[in-house]
């Protein structure tokens, strides 16, 4: 991806910084880029892109003019396909696999997929149809890039599909929880009323387990696809935690997107706790709100960070500092109730543990204490154990156990995608791996409902000459 | 979506575009991928006497590091058994009942072997017969291909003989190499051709290596004229694709080709007359999944333009292709330049001064930054420095009204009494 430039921040006009702050490919660019591919066979970057999209074809139909097929192979790939040209870790993915890395520079592979979807937004195509109906039905439980591929997929092979989303309006993490100046909120709403246009029903205010109750699903559909994500960030579990001025990244970030930008930051000093991507949105977001100094703290190194490289250069652009080794001990508020200094203690890295990283440990005697006005909390993702005991589905600490190869639950009418079965110590949850699990599960569920092949499968056998069915 | 099955002259496809008798269409594997991956039709690599080919055959034109500008290949008819070939188009036929198989033929100019040639590929079950009056190499030194397609007498007794005998429609290629392709054209339809197509390669010489001194391509050291194909070669098969498509006397459906890259080109070649396409170079280039942009991306810009049927593409510019004579004289277009996207390269400036009418003046604004203007009264609208402009939309060449009635060179002549002999098409 064309690296993210920062293009300062406005104390005047806090709105402008959460405009997008990348302006894409134009038409020349987008002409000279696409005609730089080498529309390589057997293309490396089709084996990085998770989601398997057709990246030559995508990019020759980019050259010849044919947007409208360029759109449609990215997103039938990929029904989050618009999303992921703006959010995906492309040097760690297509980018990074491009046989041009070995010659000259890689294919913008990302700019160019969001030059052929900005396209078919602006244009206000529709580009998938939904199948015959079979009259199976499937409800779908969140309605994030996991929920929306699966049901995306399942209309497409003529299922009746409901979705049911908590919040009031899909698109999960797309919609409310990356960045707006990354992803602005109108491109998950296009990928949502695509999907919507295929007959998908989708509930918003829905949440299962407190509105609708799994046995009403399980009674009433042919199968359940569970894809919640996860939940708010979990309990830092040190003192002053509730006081005013303490934020919950998730949430703040969502405040964001959703909201009017608000100005209670403007001027203030700024402490996010954590180095996952969740952090750095987050503290970008404060910046962005004007704050005047905005710091992260986090108690291992730069090297075990997991936010991506990209994020990391952004967040300095945007005169983030980082506090390597620092742990938070302590939230101090004044009479109010209002926070005003975090106390912290600094770390030394010790052995690996579990999960390969260095376990950091307190160093004696280390205590200091800085002056805040706001703490934000960014240490991860809880998850939604109680509600998955609820739903009687095996889990590992609130990620549910699937089938690595179908992904289907413990229970044989339940499958599950996305964040919701995304295990501890991989790195950061991606949005294009939610995608491809719910094409997955999708499929899982087409083999297992509708067991007559689909596609023949023809090959040609060079030796004999003769052709395989 | 839009119908695009084709339908020249009888012969049937499921789209417009058919493979070129070339390489690509060398086998039954070759040609059934081809269809496996979504090609309408093929016409087979020239069938006839096996020949002998040499080793190091094609070589390209880039052209400011864009690779394969242009091909040239100095390769010959097919180099396998007739019998073989035939055996292969007739299971090809067999998987693919709906698809057109095309037989290229290239046999001696006597009656005999054009009917034998004929009655045999007619056996196995083809769509129709292409005539290779083109190959302008090897096979033309035997007084073959472009040898006798250069000859009007010699294409017409050739389309001749093969009608005779002909059950399928007869397709005759022709070769570019030629000041005048219609008079070939005419000489296939009097000769019976249900269809002419074109063209074939021009003859070309690739290159020569500045340190060795060699020809590119050479063979072990020397080289010989080839045939030139490829994008480079589009404006000249398209020229001749619509000189045949507005001649009175030519009127039988054109298969055309040379240079179609991707859908637009294919568009470009029906809209100029061409009942469909074929592609050689394209597919050598990149392999046959282009088909699939191809195909998609002529249904998409049916569907937009509203354009039910491929079919009513065929011929809808050819009107518009006339004689130097009949175009307006007094029509006048100007360039103007957008400051605000001009990037100041100054290109479209130097072109003017340097090579064409001195009329576009570098200047400052009010506030001192460089601007350039067009002095639109001395500008001639010649489009040179919209071409050498390398920004989108800097450079608009728009109309200018002038004020004065239309009026042709012809029109001009005829009204100031000037002899009639004095046509320009004479003198072009
Ligand atoms: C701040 C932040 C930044 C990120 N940045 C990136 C990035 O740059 N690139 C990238 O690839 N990934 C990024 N990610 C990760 C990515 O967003 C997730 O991996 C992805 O959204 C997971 O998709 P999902 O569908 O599994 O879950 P979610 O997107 O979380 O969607 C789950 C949906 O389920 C709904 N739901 C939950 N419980 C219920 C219930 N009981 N009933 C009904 N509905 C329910 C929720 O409301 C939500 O809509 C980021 C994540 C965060 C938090
Ligand atoms: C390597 C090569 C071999 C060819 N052999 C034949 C042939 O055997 N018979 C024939 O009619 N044309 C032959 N042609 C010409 C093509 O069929 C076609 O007319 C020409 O390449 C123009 O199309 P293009 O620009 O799409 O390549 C050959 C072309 C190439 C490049
Ligand atoms: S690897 Fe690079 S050059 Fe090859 S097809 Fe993919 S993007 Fe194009
Ligand atoms: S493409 Fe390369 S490997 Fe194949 S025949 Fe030609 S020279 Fe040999
Ligand atoms: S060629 Fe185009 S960009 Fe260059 S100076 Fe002229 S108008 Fe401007």
């Amino acid at each position: 991806m064309t690296q993210l430039k920062s293009k300062g921040i406005s104390l005047e006009n806090l709105k402008v910084n959460f405009e997008e702050v990348h302006d894409g490919l134009n038409a020349q660019e987008a002409m000279e880029e696409s005609n730089r591919c080498l529309y390589c066979y057997d293309a490396p970057c089709i084996q990085a892109c998770p989601t398997g999209i057709d990246i030559p074809k995508f990019i020759k139909k980019i050259a010849s003019g044919n947007l409208k097929g360029s759109a449609t192979t990215i997103m039938s790939s990929n029904p989050v396909g618009a999303t992921c040209a703006r959010v995906c870790p492309t040097e760690e993915l297509c980018e990074g696999a491009c046989v041009l890395n070995h010659s000259t520079e890689p294919i913008l592979i990302g700019d160019l997929q969001r030059f052929a979807t900005d396209w078919a937004i602006k244009n206000e195509q529709l580009l998938f149809k939904p199948g015959k109906k079979n009259g199976k039905k499937v409800a779908v439980v969140g309605g994030g890039p996991a929920g929306l591929s699966a049901a995306r997929e399942l209309a497409r092979f003529g299922y009746d599909v409901t979705i049911f989303e908590a919040e009031a309006e899909a698109g999960g993490l797309d919609t409310y929880g990356i960045v707006s100046f990354r992803l602005p909120q109108d491109i998950s709403r296009w990928e949502v009323d695509q999907v919507e246009k295929l007959d998908v029903e989708i509930r918003t205010n829905t949440r299962v387990g407190t509105d609708v109750s799994f046995e009403e699903l399980t009674n009433n559909y042919d199968s359940i696809v569970l894809t919640i994500g996860m939940g708010n960030v979990p309990m830092l579990g040190i003192e002053g935690e509730d006081l005013d001025g303490v934020h919950d990244a998730i949430e703040f970030v969502k405040s964001t997107k959703s909201g009017p930008i608000t100005d209670e930051l403007l001027g203030k000093n700024v402490v996010v706790v954590g180095a996952g991507n969740t952090a750095i949105d987050a503290a970008t977001c404060a910046a962005r709100k004007g704050a005047d100094d905005v710091k992260i703290v986090y108690r291992r190194t730069r090297n075990e960070m997991t936010a991506y490289e990209f994020e990391y250069d952004f967040a300095k652009q945007d005169d983030v500092e980082f506090n390597w080794l620092t742990q938070p001990i302590e939230i101090i508020g004044n009479e109010s109730g209002k926070v005003t200094h975090l106390k912290c203690v600094k770390m030394a890295l010790g052995e690996p543990d579990g999960d390969g990283r260095r376990r950091p440990s307190p160093v004696e005697n280390s205590e200091f204490v800085m002056e805040v006005d706001a703490v934000i909390k960014a240490i991860g993702q809880s998850r939604y154990t109680d509600l998955i005991e609820g739903f009687g589905l095996d889990h590992e600490g609130g990620v549910v156990t699937v089938d690595p190869e179908t992904l289907q639950t413990s229970n044989p009418k339940v499958f599950s995608a996305g964040d919701v079965i995304f295990a501890k110590g991989q790195g950061e949850a991606m949005v294009v791996t939610a995608a491809q699990q719910g094409k997955e599960a999708a499929m899982a569920i087409h083999k297992q409902l509708a067991p007559e092949p689909t596609n023949a499968y023809k090959s040609f056998n060079k030796e004999e000459h003769t052709w395989l069915t | 979506m839009a119908d695009l099955s084709l339908n020249l002259a009888g012969i049937k496809s499921p789209n417009p575009y058919w493979l070129a008798s070339a390489p690509p269409t060398n086998s039954g594997y070759q040609v059934q991928r081809a269809f496996e991956a979504g090609w309408g039709g093929a016409v087979w690599k020239t069938l006839g006497e096996p020949i002998l080919n040499v080793s190091s055959r094609f070589a390209a034109v880039g052209f400011n590091g864009k690779q394969v500008a242009g091909f040239n290949n100095i390769e010959l008819i097919t180099d396998r058994p007739l019998e073989v070939n035939l055996k292969e188009i007739y299971e090809t036929k067999k998987r693919f009942p709906d698809h057109a198989i095309i037989a290229s033929l290239m046999v001696e100019p006597t009656q005999e072997k054009w009917h034998e040639i004929v009655k045999r590929v007619e056996d196995v079950g083809v769509d129709g017969l292409e005539l290779n009056f083109g190959c302008p190499h090897g096979m033309a030194e035997r007084g073959m291909g472009a040898a006798s397609g250069q000859v009007p007498e010699l294409v017409e007794k050739q389309t001749m003989w093969a009608k005779e005998v002909a059950q399928t429609p007869v397709i005759v290629k022709l070769t570019p190499n030629i000041t005048d392709i219609t008079f070939t054209a005419e000489a296939a339809v009097n000769g019976g051709a249900d269809a002419v197509s074109m063209i074939n390669t021009i003859n070309s010489l690739a290159g020569v290596d500045i340190d060795s001194w060699d020809t590119i391509p050479n063979v072990a050291g020397k080289g010989a004229h080839g045939g030139y194909c490829g994008p480079a070669v589009k404006p000249i098969a398209l020229n001749m694709v619509a000189e045949c498509a507005r001649h009175p006397k030519i009127n039988v459906p054109i298969s055309g080709m040379g240079g179609v890259s991707s859908w637009r080109e294919a568009v470009e070649f029906m809209l100029m007359g061409a009942t469909g396409v074929q592609v050689c170079t394209a597919a050598m280039h990149h392999g046959f999944s282009i088909i699939d942009d191809m195909v998609e991306g002529l249904d998409n810009y049916l569907d937009e333009k509203g354009i039910d049927s491929v079919m009513d593409l065929v011929g809808k510019s050819v009107e518009k292709y006339s004689d130097w004579g009949n175009l307006d004289l007094n029509h006048q277009v100007v360039a103007q330049i957008n400051n605000d996207v001009c990037i100041n390269c100054n290109k479209c400036h130097i072109a003017c001064e340097d090579t064409s009418h001195q009329c576009i003046d570098m200047l400052k604004d009010a506030n001192g930054n460089d601007i350039l203007k067009v002095r639109e009264e001395d500008c001639v609208g010649c489009n040179l420095c919209s071409i050498v402009c390398p920004v989108d939309g800097a450079i608009d060449m728009v109309e200018y009204a002038n004020g004065k009635p239309p009026m042709t060179w012809n029109e001009r002549q005829a009204a100031i009494g000037a002899a009639s002999s004095c046509d320009v098409n004479l003198i072009k």
